[in-house]
């Protein structure tokens, strides 16, 4: 009996009642690759059936912030844009900005809307907060094509020149830190959803509050001017935010003391979030 | 023997009751300074076993409780019990679907669970794009789904419609293309929670000859959950009966099923219609009622005997009528099978007739019991039956020499010599 019972220690899975604290199990991770791009798939032939624009609205969205905004900051509040042309400089912020609010929205949502597969089926939870974190990535390159056309119309007009350099070799690694940012808040917040609902209230509003205090529809060197810099760089958005600007469209600011400061923020929320998302992916089903 | 696959140590799980809300903050902070102080859980030693219909005394209930067991490869274990008895919260632990309170699972090989069939199932996308998805959560990959795609097509029998939208698809459908995915995962543990409920009589037999190809064939192991026990008792070989989260009986699959009948309240030992016409029957017999007790002492016992009376109502006059008893186990194994004749010279009048007669001490073994009845014309004719409608329980009865009940569904006592030669 002995002999049994000993060479049965080489369990390839042993599920306890406490998670690791901070544990990620990345070849698990990969296997379920396929799903993450079939959940991504699945995502995007869903999400607009029925609709008679269908993924046209990728386009339509940030069109009619970027009127909006024309017509808010630029000629009833004449809010400078940096020497640029108007268009082109909105146009530039909101892409970005749309990027992260539809990934943190999307991502802080994770456990209650799929509360009904996960309380089915196991796989590994981040796949879920990762597949729209990829989903998003394909919504930001057709809105990144609108906003070349904003600067290619822009420069046929005059109003606008092209600037090509070392610079915009930053915006994948401004993309990357926007990801890896809105996946940490999202992931938080969908953490904490599921057992006090508060929170989805907060955010669903909180994120409208959020976009005007960081450098969309103005720019960093505007709110210095006004004193207002240091509230608004402590958010390590502001800066990812101003970068992206100066990457594509190349004027700005571009301090790479904020970039390093918003890219340590990023890695830290992501670790923090993944320190939270570890503690409620095994019990949320109990709570949810 | 064949190596242990899924090792259950004392596992238990505890669930609070009510609303999530401000009280529950305070719990949770409660719960943290305790942890900060090094203590142990403060709710964890409270909690009230999980009985369904009474009311709770305690904010916490146990919906498992110290379950131990273990399943070797390739045995189809059964897990039955009534509702709330903690099946599903056992089988959710084993899928990782949520955690334990205490205790811990080891498992040996790639567990698989269909809690529910079509987990996923997105119903703008077509029948192919789903089989692709749903294989994926059920963690298969997608070249693995390629592979298995004609078969899992032909296994479901909805091949015209596979490029249709699965929104447009009949329930019975929807649940075949379902069950075709997660019957293909090939895993070395499968779990099956009551998914034979939907699709038609053709689509259940296939199911369950999978799952028994699944276990006999391929050597793998599987868990199986079901409320229907005749699955039960011809698919495992061996069953755990729960309790209110504890675990009731483990062991051969025939006696489990009789444990869990034997507390299933909707069967009589008695029955009384004082209105004929509610009385169970047609427009030809009705049966009164049905009794079974002792002939000596309050119980059932191996030693009491058995008296059985059952009051038949007949509607029809000048007929031969005849009353046969058939006696099961629990474990669906026949006992005996007696007919009474009630007339047989074509004699019958409308009114009722009591039968009745008794089964001597030391016939009938420990168990449970079940009595059908047929009330016939002419030794021929079925005018209606009653199939294992009136159970019982014999009781065990310890004498000097013996405290444990015997085996065996019979108990009979042996008259025997012995003789001694040099």
């Amino acid at each position: 009996m002995n002999n049994i019972e000993a060479k049965q220690d080489n369990w390839t899975e042993v599920i306890t009642p406490r998670p690791h604290v901070f544990y990620i199990n990345f070849r698990e991770l990969w296997e379920y690759r396929d799903l993450l791009l079939l959940f991504v798939k699945r995502d995007f032939a869903s999400q607009y059936r029925q609709t008679v624009l269908g993924p046209l609205w990728h386009i339509v969205q940030p069109l009619l912030t970027m009127f909006m905004f024309l017509i808010l900051f630029n000629r009833l509040a004449h809010i400078p844009t940096d020497g640029l042309p108007a268009d082109v400089f909105y146009m530039g912020g909101i892409v970005i900005w749309s990027y992260f609010s539809a990934c943190f929205t999307g991502t802080s949502t994770t456990f209650v809307s799929n509360a009904s597969i996960f309380g089915k089926v196991y796989f590994p939870r981040l796949i879920m907060p990762l597949s729209v974190v990829t989903s998003n990535l394909i919504r930001f390159a057709i809105q990144f094509l609108l906003l070349l056309s904003v600067m290619a119309v822009s420069a046929i007009k005059g109003e606008y020149k092209f600037h090509v350099g070392w610079h915009t070799l930053l915006i994948p690694l401004v993309l990357f830190f926007m990801a890896v940012i809105s996946l940490g808040t999202g992931i938080i917040i969908s953490s904490l959803t599921t057992k006090y609902r508060d929170l989805s209230v907060l955010v669903s509003f909180g994120i409208q509050l959020l976009m005007y205090v960081v450098p969309v529809a103005y720019s960093l060197a505007y709110a210095e001017k006004k004193g207002y810099r240091t509230l608004i760089v402590l958010n390590p958005l502001s800066s990812l935010i101003e970068t992206f600007r100066y990457a594509v469209l190349g004027k700005g600011t571009l301090d790479f003391g904020l970039l390093l400061y918003a890219c340590i923020c990023s890695v830290i929320i992501l670790f923090i979030g993944i320190l939270v998302f570890n503690q409620v992916e095994k019990s949320f089903m109990d709570t949810v | 023997m064949s190596e242990v696959v899924i090792k259950i140590e004392s596992l238990s799980k505890q669930y609070r009751l009510g609303q999530v809300g401000r009280r529950t903050l305070s719990h949770d902070i409660n719960r943290w300074w305790y942890k900060v102080l090094g203590k142990g859980d403060p709710y964890a030693k409270v909690g009230q076993e999980n009985e369904r219909s009474k009311k709770a005394e305690s904010e916490y209930v146990w919906a498992l409780r110290d379950i131990c067991f273990n399943v070797r490869q390739g045995q189809v274990l059964g897990v039955i019990g009534r509702n709330g008895a903690g099946k599903s919260t056992l089988l959710k632990i084993l899928s990782k679907v949520t955690a334990p309170t205490t205790g811990q699972i080891k498992l040996n090989g790639k567990i698989a669970s269909l809690l529910e069939v079509g987990t996923g199932f997105h119903p703008e996308l077509s029948g192919r794009d789903n089989i692709f998805l749903n294989g994926a959560i059920l963690g298969m990959s997608r070249k693995e789904v390629q592979r298995k795609f004609d078969a899992i097509v032909s296994f479901s029998g909805v091949e015209r419609y596979i490029d249709t939208p699965v929104k447009r698809y009949s329930s019975g459908m929807y649940v075949r293309l379902a069950f075709a995915v997660a019957a293909h995962l090939e895993p070395d543990i499968l779990i099956v929670d009551e998914v034979l409920a939907v699709g038609d009589a053709e689509f259940q037999k296939k199911c369950l000859g999978k799952i028994k190809d699944v276990s006999e064939k391929d050597g793998r192991t599987v868990l199986f959950v079901s409320h229907n026990m005749s699955a039960v008792k011809a698919l495992c070989d061996s069953c755990l009966v729960l309790k209110n989260g504890k675990t009731f009986f483990l062991g051969n699959s025939l006696e489990g099923v009789g444990y869990y009948e034997s507390e299933v309240e909707s069967i009589a030992s008695s029955l009384f219609h004082e209105d004929i016409k509610q009385a169970p029957g047609n427009d030809l017999v009705k049966i009164v009622s049905f009794t079974v007790r002792p002939t000596k002492n309050n119980a059932i016992t191996v030693r009491s005997g058995i008296e059985v009376e059952v009051v038949v109502y007949s509607f029809l006059e000048n007929r031969n009528l005849d009353v046969t008893f058939d006696l099961k186990t629990g474990g669906d194994i026949t006992v005996f099978h007696c007919g009474c004749v009630i007339t047989s010279q074509k004699n019958s009048r409308k009114g009722s007739y009591k039968v009745s007669f008794t089964l001597p001490p030391f016939l009938l073994n420990v168990g449970m019991y079940y009595f059908s009845l047929i009330v016939g014309e002419d030794m021929r004719v079925a005018l209606f039956k009653l199939g294992s409608f009136v159970g019982f329980k014999v009781l065990h009865e310890s004498d000097g020499a013996n405290h444990s009940a015997l085996p065996g569904i019979i108990s009979p006592r042996i008259e025997y010599q012995v003789e001694y030669g040099s």
